[in-house]
């Protein structure tokens, strides 16, 4: 049964993966993503990983990939076809190019050489004994605790680094006024005195004061 | 299933997506192939804490996950801030940096 599941799953995590490479849309390429991530997620059920599935269905799938959606149909981006992209622009791009999938595959042969052909022995067993209960491996319960007490810090900085990182995008994606556009018809206001100029404030979004 | 097969699929994933990475020029395709390269290291990951029933890799690939979102964020702003410049949405025509 296990065997059965994890070949389909597999079978749909690397049709996914040539997927988002081979097509020539890049939203079907998001939305290939999206079949890859659950069957990931099938893996990592497979593996005892719960919570881990869980998280990887509704946030990755649900939340980060909504995300790519709105931005592939606000920013469309042509579609290109694989032989275009092989050849490229000019000699030197296609030699590039070329070069680039020689690469990919000695990494993907270097990688099984270096996975498989490990002197780990335990590499061809089933993993480690699994009890089933409430604090089993890979449950929420086990992995909330492990994450507030010994990886309290990892959780912080990275809750810090999402912070940092909600603020970088909001700064890149705002709207920025022209060099040109400035001082023409400006109501200058108190507020306008207090607030420094091109910080990406409300008001320079809405088109006020930029 | 051993733990070997589970290992073979990340590493099949990994280099699909540094297929893409050193492929395709469209960058919201390239943020997308770096998507399929830290999955292939999470699979990799919970399959080696699988192996030792220790849930440190689960930790790290949840961690990940994390690194990975605010990488989306960052790149999706700076794919919306090309787009708003004006600026073509190609990789090899961006070439500002290049020096």
């Amino acid at each position: 049964m296990s065997a059965v599941l994890f070949f389909l799953a597999a079978a749909g995590v690397i049709s996914g993966a040539i997927g988002v490479v081979v097509l020539r849309n890049p939203f079907y390429s998001v939305l290939a993503l999206v079949f890859h991530l659950i069957s990931l997620a099938v893996l990592f059920l497979l593996l005892r990983a719960e919570f881990v599935a869980a998280v990887q269905v509704v946030v990755y799938a649900g939340a980060v990939m909504v995300l790519y959606v709105f931005v592939v149909a606000y920013v469309g981006g042509e579609s290109e076809s694989l032989g275009e992209r092989l050849r490229g622009p000019g000699p030197v791009g296609s030699g590039l190019r070329l070069g680039g999938a020689i690469l990919a595959g000695a990494l993907l042969v270097e990688l099984l050489i270096a996975l498989l052909g490990t002197g780990l022995e335990a590499i061809d067993g089933k993993g480690a004994g699994y009890s089933p209960g409430p604090q089993a491996f890979g449950t929420p319960a086990y992995v909330g605790k492990l994450l507030l007490t010994r990886f309290l810090l990892a959780f912080e900085v990275a809750s810090f680094l999402l912070l940092i990182a909600a603020v970088g995008a909001v700064v890149l994606a705002r709207r920025r006024g022209g060099l040109g556009e400035e001082g023409e018809g400006e109501v200058l206001t108190a507020a306008e005195l207090l607030r420094p100029q091109g910080t990406g404030t409300m008001a320079e979004g809405v088109g006020r004061g930029s | 299933m051993s733990i070997a097969w589970y290992l073979a699929v990340s590493a099949i994933v990994f280099a699909l997506g540094a297929l893409g990475v050193m492929t395709r020029r469209n960058p919201l395709v390239v943020l997308l192939c770096l998507e399929l390269m830290l999955n292939g290291a999470n699979l990799a990951l919970i399959a080696f804490s699988r192996m030792w029933g220790n849930g440190d890799g689960q930790i790290l690939a949840i961690v990940v996950m994390t690194v990975a979102a605010c990488e989306v964020c960052i790149g999706l702003g700076l794919i919306v801030a090309i787009y708003r410049r004006h600026l073509p949405i190609d990789v090899d025509e961006l070439r500002e940096l290049q020096g």
